[in-house]
């Protein structure tokens, strides 16, 4: 049982050069004076590029709150945040983002919704009138092909179920080539089934497109079908715990969930999270017995 | 087919409310032989609208001409304070205290400030009908902006999506909907602010004109006036209406864009 901080170890990973995003003593709290509130204790970390990361933790740990901060919607209360080597602000790279709200404009069918980012982030933006109509027509119905939403592009978000949404909202994530991927919970409110065959769409997107990805979720199935790397975090205010790589073979399939190891793995991450909580875990075991 | 079918009825039920009512009304008034001075028979309403009408054509005109500058100026104005105040807490907290101060004022009350500023005439009451439309825009535009959802805007802000961005793309076309409700109750509003402006201040327009009619016991001729004002605001409102199905439709799914 491996319990104790271990700072991630960039040498262990894919890549030796600067880390893609690093965390330097960030931490964030909100409001002031007696009523502040630490959501994240000082926190260092380091993420390469490429790297299929997940944060795991009980709620209100500031999971999300790192996600927020990369993806530049919260400046750190103390230390710094580098993304490709600059302070978040200033960094030239792309995002993309999902959350569990596929938040779909209503008023624009499935293609449309897509195309947003390309209609805001450059270089994209500068050619869309030219291009809508060719290229970046030819380049949405290839990602809805990839999600298995071929022949929906016309359709409108209300006539979708919520599975398919999902798979749209990805694609839009993604339809501008980001180069770091932000996915707060965006499986969690699917039923099982759509939620495994969606863990499947999800990998292979990233096996194809090799971006940098970041998860927050709370199904530890999940972090560890999908993740290369799982950071668990402890309850309010948030540390992380644990950091540990995910060894099991790509491409990871439904049955292997069931196979010892990765249930091995799966009770040794519950029994960070119950300790996290502080609470008297629903456990039947000790943790950690093996 | 059977949709169609469906329509009809609908209509034909409405349809046959409207005539019962006209109806019920004339045979009320001649069943209790009521005098044309208190309560004109619609046939005579109707054959003062015809008598009368190279008479009542230019009240018309002018009343309608001071509704839609009014609204016009109105919705502009409307538009744009919503869009300020919705996208700005600060705005929001500064500007709504005063503005719904404004909007308890009766609008009556202000004719007599625009007379004695612009004069009777067609001034004031463009004014009146500008002013009453104005609160009900600005409170559902804001209130469209004001309620986009966080993570949307969280993903437009990842995309480094600039204010104008958001506000084009997200904010104003999610608007819409409550843009098209509050511009439905403007252009009725309109009409209640121009004509009160008419029959306080002003020697044209259908209020003026009803003024003078009932000045000399012309009731089936104040009547009328009535009926041209009803004519006019429901042509607008149904105007309005067809605009906002063809703009908002996706708001109105339930109907018809579900069904191919």
């Amino acid at each position: 049982m491996n319990a104790q901080v271990r700072p991630a170890d960039p040498g262990s990973t894919a890549a030796p050069s600067a880390p893609f995003i690093e965390f330097e003593n960030a931490s964030i709290t909100y409001g002031k004076g007696a009523r502040a509130v630490q959501a994240l204790a000082p926190t260092s970390l380091k993420i390469a590029e490429g790297e299929f990361v997940a944060l795991v933790g009980p709620s209100g740990c500031g999971k999300s709150t790192i996600l927020k901060m990369v993806g530049e919607l919260l400046k750190p209360s103390t230390g710094f945040v580098f993304v490709a080597g600059r302070e978040i602000g200033a960094n030239p790279i792309r995002i993309g983002m999902a959350y569990q709200n596929p938040t779909l404009l209503p008023w624009l069918n499935i293609r449309d919704n897509v195309m947003l980012p390309l209609k805001i982030v450059p270089p994209f933006r500068q050619a869309f009138r030219a291009k809508r109509n060719s290229e970046f027509r030819d380049r949405v119905e290839t990602l809805l092909k990839q999600v298995g939403l071929a022949g929906f592009a016309e359709k409108f978000p209300f006539q979708l179920s919520g599975g398919m949404m999902q798979r749209a909202n990805l694609c839009r994530a993604l339809v501008h080539d980001p180069d770091l991927l932000l996915l707060d919970e965006p499986f969690g409110a699917l039923d099982q089934f759509t939620r495994e065959e969606l863990w499947a769409v999800m990998q292979d997107l990233w096996l194809s497109k090799k971006l940098t990805v970041i998860l927050v979720t709370h199904d530890l199935r999940e972090a560890a079908y999908l993740a290369s790397r799982i950071c668990v975090m402890s309850a309010r205010p948030g540390r992380i715990l644990d950091d540990q790589i995910v060894e099991l073979p790509r491409p990871r399939t439904i049955d292997m969930t069931f196979q010892p190891d990765f249930v091995e793995l799966n009770q040794k991450l519950r029994a960070m999270i119950v300790g996290a909580r502080g609470g008297t875990g629903i456990v039947s075991h000790p943790p950690g017995a093996a | 087919m059977e949709r169609i079918l469906d329509t009809m009825r609908e209509k034909g039920a409405s349809t046959a409310l409207i005539l019962g009512f006209f109806v019920a009304w004339e045979l009320f008034c001649l069943v209790a032989n009521i005098s044309d001075i208190l309560l004109p028979r619609p046939t005579q309403i109707v054959a003062a609208l015809v008598k009368f009408w190279p008479a009542i054509w230019p009240h018309t005109y002018q009343t309608l001409y001071t509704t839609l500058v009014g609204f016009s100026i109105g919705v502009v104005i409307g538009l744009f304070l919503g869009v300020l105040i919705g996208s700005s807490r600060l705005a929001y907290d500064t500007a709504y205290p005063l503005l719904v101060g404004f909007s308890s004022i009766p609008k009556v009350a202000v004719v007599p400030i625009f007379v004695l500023w612009y004069g009777a005439g067609t001034v004031p009451a463009i004014l009146t009908a500008m002013i009453i439309c104005i609160f009900p825009i600005v409170v559902n535009v804001a209130t469209g902006i004001a309620t986009v959802e966080p993570e949307l805007e969280d993903v437009m802000k990842t995309l480094k999506a600039s204010k104008l961005d958001i506000l084009w793309n997200v904010s104003l076309p999610r608007s819409m909907p409550y843009f098209f409700a509050a511009l439905k109750v403007a252009i009725t509003l309109a009409f209640v602010g121009s004509v009160v402006a008419e029959t306080v201040a002003s020697n044209r327009g259908i209020g003026n004109m009803m003024m003078i009619a009932s000045s000399s016991f012309n009731v089936p001729l104040v009547f009328a006036g009535l009926f041209v004002l009803a004519g006019l605001g429901v042509t607008l409102y149904v105007l309005f209406s067809l605009i906002e199905h063809r703009v908002t439709g996706w708001a109105h799914r339930k109907t018809d864009l579900a069904s191919p």
